[in-house]
Parts: C-alpha cells; structure tokens; sequence
C-alpha cells in the first residue's frame, strides 16, 4: 500500500475511517466533542479541522474533557462524546468513565490506538485501552477493520443512550482511521440482542398500585433514574405523587426529578439527607423505590433498614433490584413508561388511599419537619458555608436557567441541602464515584451546551484544584462559568470524619499553600472576587451574576463547620446526629469504622 | 426486612455470547470484579455460523448471590441469554478428565482394574504409566482421582462442567 496508497472517493461511497468516524458521529446528531489530540488521533483531527458539523472543545487533560461531556450529555439528556488520543490519553479518561459509570451517564469516548501491527508490541503510548476500561464502560469494542467502523459507532451510540444509560468506549486504531471504507447509515443498524427491557409487566404493576393503595404510611424514594428517563418522567413523577398525596424524598442524583418547593417533598435522604425523610423511611410501611438504587449512602446498616415496609422497586437495569436489600414488588422497566402505567392503573382501579392514616402519617411527619434539621445559626462576620449556599439561592432562584454543578465533599452535601431544584437536568454532581474535580470541567460541559445560561460550579477549595487546569479552556472559548467557592482551607469532609472517628487528628486534611484565588482568576483572564464577612456576601454574589465573564468567587467560610444531620457509618436512619452535641452521644461502633 | 437468606448453594448456569473478542474477558472480569466464585468455567463455539459461544459456569452462593450473578450477566452487551439449569428443571451434567498414573507391580494393575469399574479409557501407556480418560459428572470423576491417589497419580487435567437441559427444548 506504500505506492498505491488508495484514495477517499466521494462518489463511490468510500471514504477514510477519520471521515467515516465524523461522518458517523454527525448522523448520530453530535455537534459538540470534548477532547486533546496526540499522535494516535491526528487522523481523526484532520478529518474534522475539514469539516463544520461537529465543533470540538479542546480541554487541558483527558479527564476534564470526560467530565465535560458529562456535564454536557446530563444537562441536555444526550450523549456525551469525547476524543482522546492512546495510551496516557485513554488512562486519563478512566476515572471520568467510571464516574459515568456509576452515575449511568451516557458518553461515547474514542481513543486512539496505536496501529493494528503494533498492539501488543508495547508501541510509545500504547496500552490495553479495551482492557483497562472493560470493567468501567458499559461496553468497548477495539476496531480492527474500517468496514466495521460506521456499524460499530452506531451500535456504541444505541448501547450508550439505551436502557440504563452508560459510557461506552470506541478504541480505534491510527491505521484503521486512515484506511478506505465505505460508510454505513445508522438507519441500517440494528443490535443482535441488545433490547433492554423498557415496559414493566402488567401484573407487577397492579400489585404495586394495590399495595400502594392499601398504604397507611407511605413513600416515594427516587433517584437518577428518574432523571435518565427524560424530562416526561419527571411529570408523570409529580402526577402520581400529587394523586395519591404521599410524601417523597430523593436520592443526590435525582435533586430536581420532583420540585423542591412542593409541599409533599421531604428533602434528599441517605447520609446527610433531612430528619424527615430519613425517619420516613426507616418508619413507612410501603416504600415505592424509582429509578434508585439503595446505595450504602441511603440504606445505612441494612439489617436496619426500613424493617417494616413492603418495598416496590421500578428499576430498567435488572441487576440494580435485589442486589443490596430484598424488594417485594420488582418492576423492570423505564420509568417513564412504568409510571404512566401506574397512574392509568390507578385511576382505572378507582384507588382511595386510607385519607384518615395518611393524615396521622403526614402529621407524624410533620412532627419531624418541626426539628428543622438544616438549621444553623449566622451571627457575626464570619459566613457560615450554609448560609453562603442558601443565600446564592436566593440570589438566583428566579433566573430562567441555572445550572449547578459540584465537586465532592462537604460544599457538595450543602449545595444538595440548601439549593433548590425544580426541574431536572439543572443539577449535575458526581454521586457514585464521588470524583473531586469533577465540578469545573462539568460546569464547562453545562455552559458549552447552554451558553446564554447561568452556569455555577459550587467547589470547595481543596476539589477546585483537582481540575483546575480547565480555567484555560474556560478562558478559550469565553465560557462565563461562576466558581462558587467554599472555602474553609481544609479538606472538609475528611476533616470531618477525623474528628468523628480518629480523635480530631486532622492528618494531611490542611490545605497548606492554597493560591491567591483571585489572583489565579486573574491569570486566566477571569475576574476574582472574595468574600470575607457575612455582610460582603451579597454583594459579592450580585457584583459575579453581573459579570458577564468567568468569575472565581472565593467565599472564605467558617472552618470547622460540620456538615449535617448525618448518618454516621454503621447506622440506621432513625439514629441520626443531628449536631456536633449528639456525637458524644451516639459513639460509632468498630463495624461503622470501617465503613467509608 | 426479610432477613438475607444465609445458605450457599452450587448452581450451574449456561450463557449463550457472542463470540468476539473479550466477551470471555467480560465474564471472568464481572465474577472477580465482584468478588463471585467460580467452581468451574468452560466456553467453546457451539453456534458456528452464527458466532455464538456457549459458556458453562458452576458456580456458589446465596440466593440473593445467585440472581445478582444471573443480572449482570444478563446485562453484558455481548450476551443473549442466561440460563440456571439448577433452578430450570432436570439437566445433566458431565465432565472429562485425563489422569496420569505411574507404577509398576501391583499398583499398576490395581489402577488398570479400578479404571475398569469406573469405564474409564486408557489413553496412552508406556512400561512405567497410563494415561486414563473418564467421563462422568464431577463426583464421579472426584472419586475416580481419589483412588488413583494411592497408585501413584502423578497429573489430572479436567475440562470442567458442561451442562445441557433434559428434554427436547433448546437454550
């Protein structure tokens, strides 16, 4: 092929891998791509420095360009898309994949690979990309032939949105990209089996619309999944808690799939989720599960866990239903689809719920409420983290589109706490894996995808700088991303859990050496603001919703504040802290030490 | 809560995949990747011309353990379908083992007479040796090692299970 190296033919059909693969993304409705090139990819930039369809983002490390599509395919309910070049640039892109990974986020990843002669003969940036991200990818292909090219971007684009969605990786290598092939429409693809279940059994549903009927004390619990199924599921979600007049309470990825400001809503649950929802759980006697997942950070210790309820779970991965506790109603299925079957049921059975249990529920609940859980106290000049959040809030709840997005820690639990949500997609964290430095290159997703919508990262200043290289990208492309910081110069929640658990020895949790955040605004040509007193706050946040350019706001916040209520390690729900004055209290067990 | 049902069972379970690359890799990685066990596993082409794969896995643990097992590898992409041949209905079972036994005298007869009683074949011989072949479910071939044991075995290689359904249904 030296000599008669064979040219892309436009009229025959056949085109290079590079254009088939921009060809195929394009057809896929892909607009945006988030990535870095390196020698495996140039093909592939080449290809699409040619065309306009498809507009690229360049980050400043692979794994700000995976978080960013993140952000990108949670606030607009597509699939994100990124390219990346081999070796180092594929094990750049791990920790983002297993984020998305465990948040069910739908990405299509591509990475270069080193030619097909030299796999294995450990190439310069060569690795075993479909090995390392087998365990983190809904699923990989390694693409040996170009013929196989268009069907196999199709079929990752099908597998990533469908079902439980999840990140998928394409490794293709550098001369499968510049060999000649024809292209493939996707209309002509179908999967062999892939065909997750969508419509939940009829015979399930009427069980649980009965039983949820009959309930005297009951709840709504409901996750991401609710979110995964589109926009319509949270409609239908909200129509079937206001017909029946339960309560509900939401997971940390479903913030948003039911309105915050509806009275039936009792608050996020799990670890550091309200009083109220938490002891509505652990006391209800039927639990209606959607689209969660009864992660650790919900159940507390299981064997305590709601002991008397009888719990229906709406679930379309069915490895998700009784893998940590025991459902009595599984119903698999979409969310969107099952719901709407569930409300015409319980319409068609005429369902009264027993108005005269519900009452005494809703009182008992209310009676939980009246702990006022969240409460804390500002007085003085220094600005309590809570207080920070909430009046951010404020500041921004009536504006058409605010997106929020968080790094992990203790801002990530107040941000849950203190914002409210109304829709979803607006809110977008990393739950699962809990990935600091996840929040600033999400936020650059969120903004690229929405650019005339108020963008915030709320970070912390320990997470900030885990990704904070993505300044420079946000500097390129003029992004007005607004970094929230809390910033209490340590790393909060770890200091938090070594005060709970290791005798207050705060081991490597201080942030020494932190930079001056508004200088390093400064240097990347975004303004720097900071708030010291309780009385600047305001003001601080107007003067950054005025400006019309990126802006890291660096709120200096009270430094040993702990986040609560929370459950601590090895607990059940009804044995919350409400404060630091129940630690001494509540001692946690060796069995809740080893806990994370 | 009902309590979690304690008591670990060995189930045998079949699952038809796709035969390309790394779908073994998938299945071996979901069994270690979460910590499940596998007695015994083998995969060979029983699909040719449509490229699938049967892969037979005897595996151990709780019913909650069992069904997770079954979900997730229900949800691998390359897979079509999971079978519980335990819980499904009657199946059998075989394996085939190859065991070499060396002596001489009478431990060498005693081996060639209990490889009689057990129908296993003899493969291969030489003045001092045998290699036997025996066919039969793990027990049996268990049972067969054991005794060759004392008469000088000296290598056992074993397929692992493979299992079909009784009856005249297909995966």
């Amino acid at each position: 092929m030296a000599n008669g190296k064979k040219k892309a033919n436009n009229n025959t059909g056949t085109m290079s891998g590079s254009e088939i693969l921009i060809k195929a993304l394009s057809d896929q409705g892909v607009t945006r791509i988030f990535g870095y090139p390196g020698g495996a990819v140039l093909p592939l930039y080449d290809a699409m420095h040619q065309q306009n369809s498809i507009k690229h983002i360049l980050v400043r490390q692979e794994g700000g360009a995976v978080h960013a599509a993140e952000g990108y395919a949670r606030s607009t309910g597509e699939v994100g898309v990124v390219l990346v070049t081999s070796g180092p640039g594929a094990t750049n892109a791990v920790t983002g994949l297993t984020d998305a990974m465990m948040d069910s986020i739908p990405l299509v990843c591509i990475t270069g690979q080193v030619p097909t002669h030299l796999i294995g003969n450990d190439a310069f940036q060569e690795c075993d990309t479909t090995g390392i991200t087998r365990p983190c990818t809904k699923h990989n292909y390694l693409v040996k032939k170009v013929e196989d090219l268009a069907h196999v971007v199709h079929e990752a684009f099908h597998v990533a949105r469908s079902g439980r969605p999840g990140p998928v990786v394409i490794d293709l290598p550098k001369d499968v990209a510049m060999a000649i092939g024809a292209y493939l429409a996707p209309d002509k693809i179908e999967h062999k089996n892939y065909a997750p279940q969508v419509k939940g059994d009829a015979s399930a549903i009427k069980e649980a619309v009965a039983l949820m009927a009959g309930a005297k004390k009951p709840i709504f619990y409901c996750g991401g999944g609710v979110i995964n199924s589109g926009p319509k599921a949270s409609k239908l979600l909200t129509e079937l808690v206001h017909t029946s007049g339960y309560p509900c309470t939401l997971t940390l990825m479903g913030l948003g799939a039911y309105p915050a400001s509806d009275p039936q809503f009792l608050g996020m649950l799990g670890m550091h989720g309200t009083y109220e929802a938490n002891l509505a759980m652990h006391d209800c006697d039927v639990m209606v599960c959607v689209g969660a997942r009864f992660d650790d950070r919900i159940t507390g210790v299981l064997s305590k866990f709601s002991p008397n309820s009888k719990k229906i779970h709406i679930d379309i991965d069915p490895s998700s239903i009784n893998k940590n506790v025991k459902v009595d109603v599984p119903i698999v299925g979409d969310v969107a689809n099952v719901l709407e079957d569930m409300i015409k049921q319980w319409k068609a059975s005429n369902a009264k719920p027993d108005q005269k249990a519900l009452k005494a529920w809703w009182k008992q609940i209310d009676e939980w409420r009246a702990k006022d859980c969240l409460k804390y106290v500002q007085s003085g000049d220094i600005i309590k983290p809570q207080y920070a959040i909430q009046r951010l809030y404020e500041a921004t709840k009536n504006l058409d589109e605010v997106y929020i997005t968080t790094e992990v820690g203790q801002h990530q639990m107040w941000a849950a706490q203190f914002y409210g949500f109304e829709k979803p997609n607006h809110w977008m964290t990393s739950g699962g894996l809990g990935t600091m430095g996840y929040g600033l290159p999400a936020a650059v997703g969120a903004q690229v995808a929405h650019p005339d919508a108020l963008v915030i990262d709320i970070a912390g200043e320990a997470s900030i700088l885990m990704n904070i290289q993505e300044m420079s990208t946000i500097a390129q492309y003029r992004l007005p991303v607004k970094v929230f910081i809390l910033n209490n110069e340590y790393m909060g929640m770890v200091r938090q859990w070594q005060e709970l658990l290791h005798g207050g020895r705060y081991a490597e949790s201080y942030m020494e050496s932190l930079p001056d955040f508004e200088m390093l605004a400064e240097s990347f040509g975004a303004v720097g603001l900071r708030a010291d007193k309780a009385g600047d706050l305001d003001g601080m946040i107007q003067e950054m919703l005025k400006t019309d350019k990126a802006v890291i706001a660096d709120v200096r916040v009270e430094k040993l504040e702990s986040c609560y209520p929370m459950i601590p390690s090895g607990a059940a729900h009804n044995d919350m802290l409400l404060g630091p004055e129940d630690e001494a209290n509540k001692p946690i067990s060796e069995d809740g030490m080893v806990l994370v | 809560m009902t309590p979690i049902e304690e008591t670990e069972n060995t189930h045998t379970i079949a699952v038809l995949v796709d035969n390309e690359p790394g779908v073994l890799a998938r299945v071996i990685g979901l069994f270690s990747g979460r910590g499940y066990n596998i007695d015994s596993l083998t995969v060979a082409e029983v699909r040719a011309r449509r490229h699938q794969s049967r892969i037979t896995i005897v595996t151990t643990g709780t019913p909650m353990i069992i069904e997770q097992i079954k979900a997730q590898l229900g949800r691998l992409v390359p897979v079509h379908s999971v079978s519980d041949l335990t819980l499904e209905g009657p199946h059998v079972e075989r394996e085939l083992a190859l065991v070499k036994v060396a002596g001489t005298g009478e431990k060498r007869v005693e081996s060639l007479r209990i490889a009689d009683i057990f129908r296993a074949r003899v493969l291969d011989s030489t003045n001092e040796s045998f290699v036997f072949e025996i066919v039969g479910d793990t027990g049996k071939l268990n049972a067969f090692v054991d005794l060759m044991r004392p008469l000088g075995l000296v290598d056992v290689s074993r397929t692992g299970v493979v299992a079909i359904a009784r009856g005249a249904e297909a995966l």
